[in-house]
């Protein structure tokens, strides 16, 4: 077949830049990228508050790249250094404080940001058909930010950092007859030491960033394809101008970026805040056992995950062993953040947006937020925080208390998912409006 | 050029070139990734790393714990009183496996006290739960333990309660016994050796 020439654009702007476009434009789709990605791209014009955190989620992720690059110029993945290499980081490193502090306060602003963009997609059904592999791409950001966060909490090498690491890979060390083998495999030796640090190094500076950029490119393809969707849960496309474009849809750049940038600006606000005066977030970012270099012989005295990880925690805590194994407890950890991929297929309701779903649903998702920061709370703090039951009562006498509600609090966050498609189908859902509103 | 002839395509055959080929690239993939995976297991340095180790125990005190590295693992060698093996046999009714039938030991220890001499307690400091390291509570009763605490070891990070002879508590975290490494003593040289065998 006979090549045809690309028909050449007017240069958008005049001058030597213009004329760069224009050449470049017949080499490489730059004018349809940009048309594509930014400004023939109509998002529904009724975005609230909750749609700020996608693109800061995108924004926090550049700086963790950018500070992470110049960490790994000072810091050395050896078990006999890496403790005194992060301090050099702190003290002798011009900059080197500031740069740490963005990085280890941006991996905690990174989940609160995530956090409420699932929460936003949680709120309006922004999971829903035809949204499902964008809620699922979605799903492995997040897991692949749980692995990057974990990889990453080893390599300061401090006490909080190496028994945590020992936790999480003997959680692998519970599954039937492979866990031991596997656990060793994972470490590469029989405690976790130099071999587990460096490879972690590998993990968390490369395979993970790699994949999770990867998958960052599909969620927004396919949220392009899509389209957004919005607080009301309808379809934009359904309504429709003469020359093609939807009503209740206006061009996501200029009028969405620049309203991102307001988010932008806000959010640095308080990330700088944090950066500069409380960069440990009173133990809650950065765990004072840290401080510590990592002791194989000795375990601190109370050691809990980083905050973004203690619902799961307190899940796997509240979970007795039976048989002999530990395995059920790790299995209902991991259950608890793989069930999330099922959400699409739950979800029976009609309408979309809570603000025409029925009463039902609104306490599910209430109980549920509730049961998730409840026990993001108790994971942080040790079984003991709520005393114990009286010993007289039936079945849950001399029970830690704590623990009692982690285990109701466990029921209710399953029973969130679990139950979804029969009360989805049963709520009495208000009708949705034909155009969005605000 | 007339042998050329368009159109003729035999989707079987094409079928069956497509998946025979997909199934031998698919087999190269694989074996390319054996020595990837292998990679990441302990290295033969690792492996070699493993030596006994060796403590003189005559300079411990009645009550005291003596932590070593053994492995990598902190290993405690603690000395007991006699009053702390007079109340083990009174811990049955708490513990999950008081006769250790469903723990690992060496077959000289599986007793109530799971160890060769009741005095002297040899233990893997390990949590059989999820790997940290217990803290030692010798104590009777403390305010945070309960007053019925008997006295053992008490893991931070999930809180399993084990008794003085490593035995676990009824509805712990930890499935187990704390996990007694195969050891000898002879004269006051106690040996941690994993490959003694029953002893």
């Amino acid at each position: 077949m006979a090549h045809t020439p690309k028909a050449a654009i007017e240069p958008p702007i005049p001058g030597i830049l213009g004329k760069a476009i224009v050449w470049a434009d017949a080499r490489f789709p730059l004018v349809k990228l940009y048309k594509e990605q930014l400004t023939d791209y109509y998002a529904p014009k009724n975005f609230n508050f909750w749609y700020y955190f996608g693109s800061l989620a995108m924004l926090v992720l550049v700086m963790q790249i950018v500070t992470g690059i110049f960490l790994t110029m000072n810091y050395k993945p050896d078990a006999k250094l890496a403790f005194a290499s992060v301090e050099y980081i702190m003290r002798d490193v011009t900059g080197g404080w500031l740069i740490r502090y963005m990085h280890s306060t941006g991996a905690s602003m990174f989940f609160i940001v995530v956090y409420l963009h699932m929460m936003r997609g949680l709120m309006y059904g922004s999971y829903r058909k035809p949204r499902e592999l964008l809620w699922v791409f979605g799903c492995m950001i997040y897991l692949c930010l749980m692995a990057e966060a974990f990889f990453g909490y080893l390599l300061p090498w401090g006490q909080m950092s190496y028994w945590g690491a020992q936790v999480i890979i003997n959680l692998f060390a519970a599954i039937p007859f492979i866990g031991e083998d596997l656990a060793v495999w994972i470490r590469g030796d029989y405690n976790v030491g130099d071999a587990t640090l460096n490879r972690f190094f590998a993990f968390h500076v490369i395979a993970i960033p790699l994949v999770l950029l990867g998958l960052v490119a599909a969620h927004l393809m396919a949220l392009r394809e899509v389209g957004s969707n919005n607080p009301d849960g309808i379809e934009i496309k359904k309504n429709l101008s003469a020359d093609g474009t939807p009503k209740d849809g206006i061009p996501f750049h200029p009028y969405y970026t620049i309203k991102d940038i307001v988010g932008v600006v806000v959010f640095l606000a308080v990330f700088s805040a944090i950066v500069f005066f409380a960069p440990e977030m009173g133990g809650y970012f950065l765990e004072a056992p840290n401080f510590v270099p990592a002791d194989p012989l000795k375990t601190p005295e109370h050691i809990a995950p980083v905050w973004y990880f203690t619902p799961f925690y307190a899940m796997l805590r509240a979970v007795p062993s039976y048989f002999g194994t530990q395995f059920w407890g790790v299995a209902v950890m991991g259950a608890a953040t793989l069930i999330l991929f099922a959400l699409p297929w739950l979800d029976r309701g009609k309408v979309k947006s809570i603000r025409y779903r029925g009463p039902i649903y609104k306490w599910f998702l209430t109980a549920f937020v509730i049961s998730f920061l409840v026990l993001g709370y108790l994971g942080v703090v040790p079984t003991t925080v709520w005393g114990q039951l009286p010993k007289g009562l039936p079945l849950v006498g001399g029970m830690d208390f704590a623990t009692l509600v982690a285990r109701i609090l466990t029921a209710v966050y399953f029973a969130f998912f679990i139950l979804m498609p029969w009360y989805t189908a049963k709520d009495k859902e208000l009708p949705e409006p034909e155009r969005v509103t605000y | 050029m007339s042998a050329i002839v368009l159109n003729e395509v035999d989707p079987k055959k094409r079928r069956f070139l497509i998946i025979a080929s997909s199934v031998v690239g698919a087999g190269a993939g694989a074996a390319v990734a054996v020595p990837f995976v292998g990679s990441m297991f302990p290295s033969a340095r690792a492996l070699a790393a493993g030596a006994p180790v060796d403590y003189d125990i005559s300079k411990v005190e009645p009550g005291q714990l003596v932590t070593i590295e053994y492995r990598g693992a902190p290993h405690w060698i603690i000395r007991r009183s006699p009053e702390m093996v007079a109340q083990l046999a009174k811990n049955d009714a708490l513990l999950a496996d008081p006769q250790s039938n469903d723990s690992s030991q060496p077959a000289f220890a599986k007793n109530a006290h799971r160890s060769s001499n009741p005095e002297y307690f040899v233990v893997k400091g390990v949590c059989t739960h999820l790997g940290c390291s217990p803290t030692y509570r010798k104590e009777i009763g403390p305010a945070d333990l309960g007053a019925d605490w008997p006295g053992g070891f008490f893991c931070p990070c999930h809180q399993s309660k084990f008794d003085m002879a490593g035995r676990v508590f009824k509805g712990m975290p930890a499935p187990k016994n704390l996990i007694v490494t195969p050891y000898k003593i002879s004269g006051t040289t106690l040996t941690i050796d994993a490959d003694i065998k029953g002893a």
